[in-house]
């Protein structure tokens, strides 16, 4: 019954967040600075993660084959076709459900319970629309120009641990990466951000807005907040791999 | 003026306020008192909407506040200013953006003037040259003045103080109440403090509602309170030893 208690909510709250806010001034000044807290922050934990996942997809890839009927050529197309189609877009976008899901359901939820939140509403504003909506439009700004990033950093780890490694030479692991190379799986993989963006700030915001009592309460919502953001990842990733690639 | 006609509220089978009647008129300093859970926060949250009554109405001035839709309530919630327990400041903006908060979403004022009348409300509430400061850089009593400037900001003809006084030393306690008392007549606002600090309810209660088990029990001045013969009201307002010799000499 919680559950779908909890669903129906947090499409109401979906409701408020889309409605038309006080003042747009505002609400620009809001969205640069989330962009800066969504995004620019997460660009080094996201640099540094892209480049190792890169750098080991190649080294276990090359690692694993073991017929001599499989071009050397093939790590660098496998690390490619990883890297773009699931990696970049969904383990990144499962590691910042973790960094700015907590993030975002401790902020919420803190207003929450020092009443901020309710200042907020006895002023006459629209506090859904006021703290989620710049968070939701920077999340939708941010997520695919970071899996960009992070596409074009894991290729490159991937190289980097192929010629140091020596286990494939520069010039393979470029010509695999442009071995069946179709442009609708980039498309695939940066039409996945978008959603995953979307479920990370609404659903952390839910858990943060609705937070009931004192710090404890926080935490737990921030738990919350990761735990449900990352099982919607999970089962919109599936649902949306099933409906564009096959 | 706010009227509260029957005002029913309940949480599951928990019955917190059951059949609140009273009326808050302008120009004097109304108190809610009583005991920690008689329910006097909860009828403060019904007042401005943060709860939905069960049963009942609230009225702004004749305006049914309960009948409004959302759209009609943040018009009137524009008129009304609130001190929060733990003054609820934006952690991530400074004391004069605090302030100016309220003017930037509702007014066309450009910055310089809501400098300036974010500056005047500081001045009003004793606090000058902090204009700069985080919340988190402030002390309690300082807060409290931010809170109250900040609640002044927009011209309120409402002012709502949750436990004003909560958390702070007894002589910053009395400055916060006088520069609530003095607020209100300045800009004859109708102003509702929730308390059980029976020294602001000597300082400044010009209209007391005393709240007991979620029932109006009593209602009337600060001098009236001291003279009751109401064994519930006596139990609260002499609690303190000191409150009992007070008694003591008065009956005297």
């Amino acid at each position: 019954m919680k559950v779908i208690f909890n669903i129906g909510r947090y499409f109401i709250m979906l409701k408020y967040v889309f409605s038309r806010p006080e003042k747009f001034r505002i609400y620009k000044n809001r969205i640069f600075d989330e962009i800066e807290i969504i995004g620019i922050n997460s660009i080094p934990i996201v640099a540094l993660l892209s480049v190792f996942m890169g750098a080991v997809i190649t080294l276990q890839t090359a690692a694993n084959m073991d017929s001599p009927l499989l071009p050397v050529e093939t790590v660098g197309y496998i690390t490619r076709q990883s890297t773009i189609l699931e990696f970049s877009p969904t383990i990144i976008s499962l590691i910042l459900a973790g960094k700015i899901g907590s993030n975002i359901a401790s902020e919420v939820g803190t207003m929450r319970v020092t009443e901020q939140i309710d200042a907020l509403e006895i002023m006459g504003v629209n506090s859904l629309g006021y703290l989620v909506l710049p968070k939701v439009v920077a999340g939708l700004i941010t997520f695919p120009v970071i899996v960009i990033l992070s596409m074009v950093l894991s290729i490159l780890g991937g190289l980097l641990a192929a010629v140091q490694s020596g286990l494939c030479s520069q010039n393979d692991y470029i010509k695999g990466l442009r071995y069946y190379f179709y442009e609708s799986d980039v498309t695939y993989g940066l039409i996945k951000p978008f959603f995953f963006a979307f479920i990370i700030t609404t659903v952390a915001s839910f858990y943060g807005y609705y937070t009931k009592g004192g710090a404890l309460d926080v935490g737990r919502s921030s738990t919350q907040a990761v735990v449900y953001s990352s099982i919607t990842i999970l089962l919109t990733n599936y649902f949306l791999t099933q409906l564009i690639l096959l | 003026m706010i009227e509260v006609k029957g005002v029913n509220k309940s949480f599951g089978d928990l019955d917190v306020l059951k059949g609140i009647n009273a009326v808050f008129e302008p120009g004097r300093v109304n108190l809610i008192i009583g005991q920690s859970g008689s329910g006097k926060s909860v009828l403060a949250k019904c007042i401005v909407g943060l709860h939905e009554v069960n049963t009942g109405e609230i009225l702004y001035d004749g305006r049914n506040f309960t009948r409004m839709n959302r759209n009609e309530r943040k018009e009137v919630r524009k008129e009304i200013g609130m001190l929060f327990q733990g003054s609820a400041l934006f952690d991530s903006l400074t004391v004069e953006e605090n302030v100016m908060f309220p003017l930037s979403m509702f007014t066309k004022m450009s910055k310089e003037e809501m400098r300036e009348r974010a500056n005047f409300c500081l001045d009003r509430v004793n606090l000058t040259n902090r204009n700069h400061l985080l919340p988190a850089e402030c002390s309690g009593g300082m807060q409290k003045r931010i809170g109250i400037a900040r609640a002044i900001a927009m011209n309120p003809k409402y002012l709502f103080c949750d436990e004003p006084n909560s958390g702070l030393d007894p002589r910053t306690s009395i400055v916060i109440d006088n520069l609530i008392k003095e607020i209100t007549y300045e800009y004859n606002m109708t102003t509702i403090v929730i308390t059980h600090d029976m020294n602001s309810v000597i300082e400044i209660g010009d209209h007391i509602l005393f709240i007991y088990d979620g029932e109006k029990w009593w209602e009337g001045s600060k001098e009236e309170i001291l003279k009751t013969d109401n064994p519930e009201i006596n139990d609260f307002v002499y609690a303190a030893e000191f409150m009992k010799q007070l008694k003591g000499k008065l009956g005297s």
